[in-house]
């Protein structure tokens, strides 16, 4: 391997890296503040993906009948619970926030289908179409085990990814799709070469990053969310729903999986279940984070962007095996670093 | 019902399945196959998630890599796939030890997140490996021989592998009611208590996860020869997070639970291979969907799975309650009344700002009863944390027997012969009474897993149970020594902690708050026992905030305030202090 290689192999894992960031800053964010362990986060990714590409060829993306199945059955769930519950009143107000809000960009998808919108009008609406699918899974599947132990939630949002690619597969069909390129320029400094696209997603994460960050440093909800992952309890008695941040959660996560999946279109095909090795791979970022420190995981997702680069390089056959194997250093690592915790409420059965 | 009517539908289960292969059809037989080799991986899925509290979406991999190993031996180098048995064991073994020891310490949700990874990771590798036949496999295995009967009809296979899962599921039903599998049962739950009874939690992890390996490589074994043909396909991840619904939808908290999980899902996927493709195109893609439904609704809605209601409709186990005579357990010599037996010096202990013990000093003497008293928040707790090791001090010394156990750690404190019990109750509420105490006896007991698997432990444990059954009686909750500890009253919790800390047989019993939520007539008792401790030489140190309850028992009190040591005395002098007056009341001036 020359330098030339390991330089243009490195600026290739800084920008494969970069939407592991946003991915594993969506993860972490999730895992926070409602202690679940979001295994079908890089559905999401592709989806988003898989959306804009059915857009470009002028067909209905299948993310409207998603949207709608899951609409459907997040109303169904909120009505059945509100009623129990014996306030009735609330149900009108369930049925205006699942479904009716995330129907409306799928309404103007099913519209404006075949017609062409300029790119321009495209990315917002595929965002928008995507995004409720966080907060709507985690209306039907994970609310309900709000108060189970971590352990729970993780088996759940495994099964949610059975699901999800079914659904994926179902809506979106099993042929794979890549978006067109955003921006074509090629930039030269002395023998290395760097694309707009790469330099569009590393700017893309970044922004995001710091968006992130000032929407924590800065606003209430942003507070709430903070205190909510420091002491749920504790944010509880202060009077912050715990049933709206995990909204707010899965919103957010949702929008950076979205945009993550509007990034990483052009450069590779991706198919219905794509996402799911690319929100591990984020995962295993994230761990190098702890699945706690928001910087921890940017530097620990660029790292495994780094290293797949690299890995695909000596062998493309094996990289995910390279990749995954790192887990077994860090997991030791974490093992040897981190103090033992008790009461890890395991908690399976009744 | 009788133990009659229990076992009568057992043996027509029985029988049915013995005869099988002589009425049923071809398919069925194939179809029962499937359902044992299943079966068995998720039996190693209940040990792990439903007794031992771990979780891994993994096991396929494991099963891949005995069906793997056996496969390459028998074909490449034309060995016998009893040879492959072993071979394939062994790796499994020292896969499952490895991955174990790297990511069991880390508890709750890294080892399944690794075990995700780790089971993409080996799909991959079994792919793209020439000499595994890369993604078309291995085939053209010798069916397995016993003696010079080939089990290469299916209904020969059939008794292979309804008998290696009956005995696996007989020995496993051994192991959990034996010492060490009463530990596996215990580390549902934090663990604090568990390394508090001198149990390594790390070590009873790491064996339960390579029983679980070793369960998916006997499975493993079987499929390659059943099957004569290996892929990677039925080893990828989703078949390892299929292995873990089996034993959920089954019921994770019994052991049968892994074959009638295993039943369910086979069936209900070959019931849904017929009926979906009339709805769709391409029912495969139905399937899934309609598979996680189910998973999240039994999730949401029934957590225990199939078994606790099928459990409904049979007699429960009726137990005797007379105490089985038994030689008594070995009993420690009690170290001389009056001679030094812990001796704190110069404890300290900060968490961030705050200096929660500050330079605290006393000595406890062999047939005492000292009693640590203070205001909320003086460091009481904090200071019985720190000698019974549950958290490390910043400075000092704890000495106990002439032996400095500063830092010796939870496990070798207990067996040194301290036993406590905590501020917050810690049991594990869905054993019985009789298992709690019996982990008290677990730094007095020897037998290993083998042992307990093959009940050669009897003789030990009919002494064990024999010690817990005194303890319970002796502590006046034996009434019903096999209900469950989580239907007892906070109260009687505690005693029944005191319990557990005695049949320890311990020389120092630390008890925190041991009267607290107990009425005037339980206080009484309690006190009368703690007595007959002492006159038995057994020494006690209390945190108690009944300061009657205290004063007129203990032979000397610490009073503690904001995390220092204030005055040390017997009672009256203690009462007597203004210093103390001036803790509890504020000044008197």
């Amino acid at each position: 391997m020359t330098p030339d290689i390991g330089l243009i192999l490195g600026i290739d894992g800084v920008a494969t890296g970069s939407i592991y960031v946003l991915v594993g800053l969506g993860l972490v964010l999730i895992f926070s503040v409602t202690r679940v362990v979001f295994v079908p986060f890089g559905d999401i990714v592709a989806f988003s993906a898989l959306t804009l590409a059915s857009m470009q060829l002028g067909r209905m993306p299948g993310t409207v009948y998603l949207i709608a199945t899951l609409a459907v059955a997040a109303c169904l769930v909120e009505t059945v619970h509100q009623r129990r519950r014996g306030q009735p009143k609330r149900i009108v107000r369930g049925l205006v926030g699942y479904g009716a809000l995330p129907l409306i960009p799928a309404a103007i998808a099913w519209l404006t289908a075949g017609m062409n919108l300029p790119t321009g009008a495209q990315i917002p609406l595929a965002i928008a179409l995507v995004v409720p699918i966080g907060p709507l899974i985690e209306r039907i599947a994970l609310r309900p085990l709000a108060d189970a132990s971590v352990l729970l939630l993780l088996i759940v949002s495994v099964a949610l990814t059975f699901g999800l690619s079914g659904l994926g597969l179902l809506f979106f069909g099993p042929e794979g799709f890549r978006t067109r390129p955003l921006t074509n320029e090629i930039f030269r400094f002395g023998s290395v070469i760097v694309t707009s696209q790469t330099i569009l997603m590393v700017a893309t994460a970044a922004t995001f990053s710091l968006l992130l960050f000032l929407f924590f440093e800065h606003t209430l909800p942003g507070k709430a969310l903070r205190a909510t992952s420091v002491n749920r309890i504790g944010a509880r008695i202060v009077g912050i729903r715990p049933g709206s941040t995990a909204t707010l959660a899965f919103l957010l996560a949702s929008l950076l999986g979205a945009v993550s999946g509007i990034l990483i279109g052009p450069t590779t095909t991706l198919y219905y279940d794509s996402g799911f090795i690319i929100g591990l791979k984020a995962f295993v970022g994230a761990i190098i984070g702890g699945l706690a420190s928001y910087p921890g995981t940017a530097l620990g997702a660029l790292f495994i962007g780094v290293l797949e680069s690299f890995a695909s390089f000596w062998n493309s056959a094996l990289k995910e095996v390279v990749v995954f194997s790192v887990l077994i250093p860090v997991m030791l690592w974490r093992s040897l670093s981190l103090p033992q915790t008790d009461e890890e409420d395991v908690e399976v059965e009744e | 019902m009788t133990r009659r009517a229990f076992y009568l539908p057992a043996l027509v289960v029985l029988a049915l399945l013995a005869a099988a292969p002589f009425f049923a059809a071809s398919f069925t037989i194939t179809l029962l196959n499937y359902i044992g080799i299943y079966a068995l991986v998720a039996l190693g899925v209940v040990i792990l998630t439903g007794f031992g509290g771990l979780t891994s979406f993994g096991q396929a991999a494991f099963v891949g890599i005995a069906a793997y190993a056996t496969a390459w031996l028998t074909t490449t180098q034309g060995a016998s796939p009893w040879l492959g048995l072993i071979f394939g064991l062994a790796l499994t073994v020292a896969v499952a030890a490895f991955l174990g020891a790297v990511t069991l310490r880390l508890g709750g949700h890294f080892l399944p997140l690794g075990t995700i990874a780790w089971g993409l990771s080996i799909f991959f590798l079994f792919g793209n490996l020439d000499a595994l036949g890369r993604h078309n496999g291995i085939s053209g295995m010798p069916p397995i021989f016993i003696g010079s009967i080939s089990l290469e009809p299916t209904t020969a296979i059939y008794y292979l592998i309804w008998g290696v899962l009956a005995a696996a599921t007989i020995v496993i039903a051994n192991l959990l009611e034996s010492r060490e599998g009463r530990a596996i049962r215990s580390l549902r739950g934090g663990v604090v208590m568990v390394e508090s009874l001198g149990i390594s939690v790390f070590r009873i992890r790491l064996i339960t996860f390579v029983i679980a390996a070793i369960l998916a490589g006997f499975s493993g074994w079987l499929y390659a020869h059943m099957n004569r043909f290996v892929s990677p396909t039925p080893f990828d991840l989703r078949m390892g997070i299929q292995y873990l619904f089996m034993a959920i939808l089954g019921g994770s908290g019994h052991i049968l639970g892994a074959v009638v999980g295993a039943a369910l899902i086979t069936l209900l996927q070959n019931a849904l291979q017929d009926v979906l493709p009339h709805f769709a195109r391409n029912g495969e893609q139905l399937e899934v969907i309609v598979f996680a439904v189910i998973y999240v609704l039994a999730l949401q809605f029934a957590r225990g799975g199939v078994m606790p209601f099928a459990l409904r409709f049979l007699p429960h186990r009726a137990w005797s309650s007379a105490i089985v005579p038994a030689a008594p357990l070995p009993r420690r010599t009690m170290p001389a009344s009056g001679t030094p037996l812990l001796t704190v010096e110069r404890l300290f202990k900060r968490f961030g700002g705050l200096e929660a013990v500050n330079q605290v000093g006393f000595a406890v003497n062999a047939g005492e009863i000292v009693g640590l008293i203070g205001p909320n928040g003086a460091g009481k707790s904090t200071v019985f944390n720190l000698i019974t090791g549950v958290l490390p001090s910043d400075d000092g010394r704890i000495v106990f027997l002439g032996q400095d156990i500063t830092r010796a750690g939870q496990r070798r404190i207990a067996e040194a012969g301290i036993a406590r019990t905590f501020q917050h109750v810690k049991l594990r509420p869905s054993m019985s009474l009789i298992d709690n105490v019996l982990l008290g006896t677990y730094v007095r007991t020897r037998s290993g897993f083998i042992r307990g698997a093959l009940r050669l432990d009897r003789a030990e444990e009919a002494r064990a149970r024999h010690e817990a059954r005194r303890q319970l009686k002796r502590v006046g909750i034996d009434a019903n020594p096999h209900d469950l500890a989580g239907n007892l009253p906070l109260g009687r919790q505690r005693i029944l902690e005191v319990a557990r800390a005695l049949a320890a047989d311990p020389a120092l019993i630390i008890l925190d708050e041991p009267a607290a939520g107990l009425s005037r007539p339980e206080k009484t008792v309690l006190a009368d026992l703690l007595r007959s401790l002492r006159r038995e030489g057994v020494t006690v140190l209390l945190v108690e905030h009944d300061v009657e309850f205290v004063m007129g028992l203990v032979d000397r009190i610490v009073v503690m305030d904001f995390g220092a040591k204030l005055v040390e005395g017997t009672p009256v002098a203690v009462r007597a202090d203004p210093r103390v007056q001036e803790a509890y009341l504020g000044s008197v001036a």
